[in-house]
């Protein structure tokens, strides 16, 4: 293993968006995690508070030689949606190189539910989104974690294709070593086997 | 074991500064804790709450940050090492005992951790709490990343201890809530000791006096232990004409505590806190974040070799000459600090007294800005403008307008009914002073049920304010536990002074929107329920209030008729309170594992008039296009809580019986 004096890792910068509720902040951490396991440099942050009030949740991780633990707009390399509509708002964290990594399942906000606003159709914004950035995947995460067996671990199905993109350089061990690290042994079965549907997707089948 | 209690090692753990900030209590022999909770602050009180058994410490949620300061400086002046932890508007409700224990001062380390909110995450006001360390004139470390929180609050402690006066560790949210690799060192303490368990007589702790010069080091305190043990167990020395400040005592104190602000200042000149790396013409002070910031926008301009950069750890005093040495041949020094111009007055101050010829900015337009936080793009944005130095910033993608996704109370909540009952009792007229807690949010439409608040029990006064003024009904909210933080006396002033409104106590058990943590009125606990303490009635009545009544407010009927009662009788002067209470579902389901049983949806006799998604704005409710023969309302059954409020303001609303049960501990 490499130590972090050793080597020189360009900064990535990966923003994290979501629902509360949804396992962001444990997705963020299986991420650092995985990049500390590797002997890489890592720092996150998150913002407490509104998680189980349906507010929107977000947190970063900074892999590599960087100092600050937070992005700036336009400054995320990398962006994991855990929901359409959010993965839309946060592209001004993005830049015109950043990958986009977002399910496609919509959690209604309570502004639509009681007729205040409407939620923007699907294929709307994923072309709001395609076109602006060089890399999206836009899946089913659900679907994925529901085959895996549990939608709860949905958010462990897009920390599997951050992993199988390649795009960090953390190797599949350490990946499974963080996750071990950061989920209980009952759970580790189920969410296993939904970073791994992540995983074989985000490598290849998109 | 708890994993802040792991053996000392090399391999670093991923750690929020505010756990690094426990650990380091933890190594640095803390044995006494004491905080209200209050965001960014709250997982350390959270987490030396959860392994208080296994470390031998005395945690306690103390009902204010006022409270939690004294109790813990008692401990401290005992010889027993501790700390207080809160956010940064707490340290106004403890500044009466903040700026005045800074005379008396403490025998064992004490460190006071104050954890600023730029950008006003969870806060009312972004107010930058370093003033309070120069106005006390206690010494302040100012950590940028969980390791440095770690090792900080240990140096804070020896530091504490060398001077025997509280030290201040101030952070910001980015630092309690940024995650991070941390360095675990020895514990190197006996454990499994509690509060008392030691022998009584063990032989006081008696710090030397500091020398000047002198490295704070830790060191343990003796005990009759021996062997290097922390002292659990404290001893007090009567000393009344230099710990009863009467003012002939209170002055003595005032020159010691200058001469020992002095000595401070000599002692941050020698800090490694404090350091400098880079080098060239220009020049960047900074601290804390800003630090992080400073250093990523040196590294993307390319300014490499260009400019250095002055790290204050050690904050106040601040070190004069450090700051000197520093300035002597640079012609340009930017100061990169988040809120107000703290450190940038003094690095002007220190220019001004030693005649440098050096251009100083820091806040202004193009710069560094006041308000919020900043981020390495501001920081590079103020750099390329003072500096005169290309940067191309990232062009940033707009976005259309999207539907908003603000926070809302939770589907059950009983604050929500709560708040539905009394507006159709009092109405659009009444004025509404509101308080802090989740129960704020019923500011949002279609609540709409709060008109005023400025702080922690401002509902109360105001209440009694706006009575004394206004021709209008008047109807204060507040949450138990801000009650007991901050309620009472307002309570006791409002009886007294015959202040005519309705308090309504929103009693869900729990300090709920920090994060589930007790209060002296709780009932609810890991072993099921149990009689409270302290009963929020009885104090309610100690406080001389005679109206007062309690009701469930899932029951709608029934609040609504109590609420009239109450409306009914205060034709005249006098306080009523009403005790609408109901345990936060969230809350009640963690404890005690309860199963959901029912949920309810809307029947073909709804005849969409909308009043129970205009009037309750409860999240389980969607507004669908109607298909025919059906209502556009329903309600969402993986949302729904089953409180049934709405089951009673509407004849449509049929329950479900669940064939599985939803809900309980996950």
């Amino acid at each position: 293993m490499m130590t972090m004096e050793e080597q020189e890792v360009k900064a990535v910068r990966i923003f994290f968006t979501g629902v509360g509720g949804q396992g962001t902040l444990l997705a963020t951490r299986m991420v650092g995690e995985a990049a500390l396991e590797e002997g890489l440099p890592v720092s996150m942050s998150e913002i407490h508070g509104m998680a189980q009030r349906g507010g929107v949740v977000e947190s970063s991780a900074v892999i590599g030689d960087a100092f600050s633990p937070t992005i700036a707009d336009g400054e995320a390399d990398i962006l994991m949606a855990f929901e359409p509509l959010e993965a839309l708002r946060a592209l001004p964290k993005c830049h015109a190189g950043s990958l986009i990594v977002s399910s496609i399942v919509p959690v209604v906000p309570f502004t639509v539910a009681v007729g205040q606003s409407t939620y923007p159709e699907l294929t709307l914004l994923h072309d709001s989104i395609k076109e602006r950035v060089a890399d999206l995947i836009w899946l089913d995460a659900v679907e994925l974690a529901r085959n895996a067996g549990s939608e709860r671990a949905s958010n462990t199905v897009l920390v599997g294709v951050l992993a199988g993109t390649g795009r960090l350089p953390i190797s599949k061990q350490s990946w499974e070593a963080a996750l071990k690290k950061t989920l209980p042994a009952r759970l580790l079965k189920i969410n296993g086997q939904a970073f791994e549907a992540g995983y074989v997707f985000g490598s290849e089948g998109r | 074991m708890h994993e802040l209690m792991l053996a000392g090692s090399e391999k670093k753990k991923l750690l929020l500064g505010n756990e690094a900030i426990v650990r380091g209590a933890l190594e640095g022999g803390v044995r006494f804790v004491a905080a209200y909770p209050g965001t960014p602050s709250s997982e350390i009180i959270d987490r030396f709450f959860q392994l208080a058994p296994e470390a031998g410490v005395y945690v306690e949620y103390s009902v204010n940050e006022k409270v939690s300061m004294e109790t813990a400086c008692a401990a401290a002046l005992s010889g027993v090492r501790s700390l207080c932890a809160m956010k940064h508007v707490g340290l106004n409700v403890a500044a009466d005992a903040f700026m005045t224990l800074a005379y008396v001062g403490v025998k064992a380390g004490m460190v006071i951790v104050v954890a600023d909110d730029p950008f006003l995450h969870s806060s009312q006001n972004e107010q930058d709490n370093r003033f309070y360390a120069k106005m006390a004139g206690v010494p302040m470390l100012e950590p940028a990343t969980p390791e440095e929180a770690k090792s900080m609050t240990i140096e804070a402690l020896a530091l504490s201890e060398k001077y025997q006066m509280p030290c201040m560790l101030r952070t910001t949210t980015r630092v309690n809530h940024c995650r991070g690799p941390v360095t675990f060192g020895d514990l190197s303490l006996p454990l499994g000791g509690h509060m008392g368990d030691e022998k009584a007589g063990a032989r006081p702790p008696h710090p030397t006096s500091p020398v000047e010069g002198e490295e704070p080091v830790l060191t343990a305190l003796p005990t009759d232990k021996g062997q290097g043990g922390f002292q659990t167990l404290g001893a007090f020395d009567k000393d009344p004409f230099n710990l009863v400040v009467i003012p002939m005592v209170g002055r003595k104190l005032r020159l010691a505590l200058l001469e020992k602000v002095s000595r401070l200042q000599a002692e941050a000149e020698q800090s490694p806190l404090n350091f400098t790396v880079g080098k060239g013409k220009w020049g960047i002070v900074t601290s804390g974040v800003s630090y992080l910031y400073a250093r990523d926008a040196v590294r993307e301009l390319g300014l490499e070799g260009q400019i250095k950069v002055l790290k204050l750890g050690f904050s106040h005093p601040y070190p004069k000459a450090v700051i000197r040495e520093f300035l002597s041949g640079l012609t340009r020094v930017l100061v990169v600090e988040e809120l107000e111009p703290f450190i940038e007055e003094a690095v002007r101050l220190v220019a001004q007294e030693s005649g440098l010829r050096v251009l100083i900015a820091g806040k202004g337009d193009e710069l560094i800005p006041r308000a919020f936080e900043l981020d390495a793009a501001k920081v590079k944005r103020a750099m390329s403008s003072f500096f005169g130095i290309a940067y191309d910033p990232p062009e940033l993608f707009s976005i259309p307008q999207l539907p908003q996704r603000p926070p809302n109370l939770c589907p059950g909540c009983p604050h929500r009914a709560t708040y539905y009952s009394v507006r159709k009792i009092f109405g659009d007229d009444a004025v509404y002073p509101s308080d802090i807690g989740c129960y704020t949010l019923g500011i949002l439409p279609p609540l709409r049920m709060a008109d005023f608040l400025i702080c922690m029990g401002s509902s109360v006064s105001t209440s009694g304010g706006f009575s004394k003024v206004l021709d209008r009904p008047v109807v204060g909210f507040i949450g138990d536990s801000t009650f007991f933080h901050s309620g009472m006396t307002g309570l006791v002033n409002a009886v007294s002074h015959d202040h005519r409104f309705l308090l309504v106590v929103l009693d869900n058990g729990t300090t709920a929107m920090t994060g589930h943590q007790p209060h002296p009125g709780v009932e609810l606990t890991p072993r099921g329920k149990v009689p409270p303490k302290v009963s929020l009635e009885s104090v309610i009545r100690g406080c001389g209030v005679k109206r007062i009544a309690t009701v469930n407010p899932l029951q709608v009927k029934k609040t609504q008729e109590v609420l009239q009662e109450l409306r009914d009788q205060m034709t005249g002067p006098g306080v009523s309170v009403l005790i609408a209470k109901s345990p936060c579902p969230l809350f009640e389901n963690r404890m005690l594992g309860k199963k959901q049983k029912v949920v309810f949806e809307i029947d073909a006799s709804c005849d969409s008039c909308g009043k129970c998604v205009e009037e309750l704005g409860c999240p389980a409710f969607v507004l669908e296009k109607p298909e025919v023969g059906q209502s556009g309302i329903r309600i969402n059954a993986a949302l729904c809580s089953g409180c049934s409020v709405c089951a009673q303001m509407c004849k449509s609303v049929k329950p479900k019986r669940l064939a599985e049960s939803k809900g309980g501990s996950q």
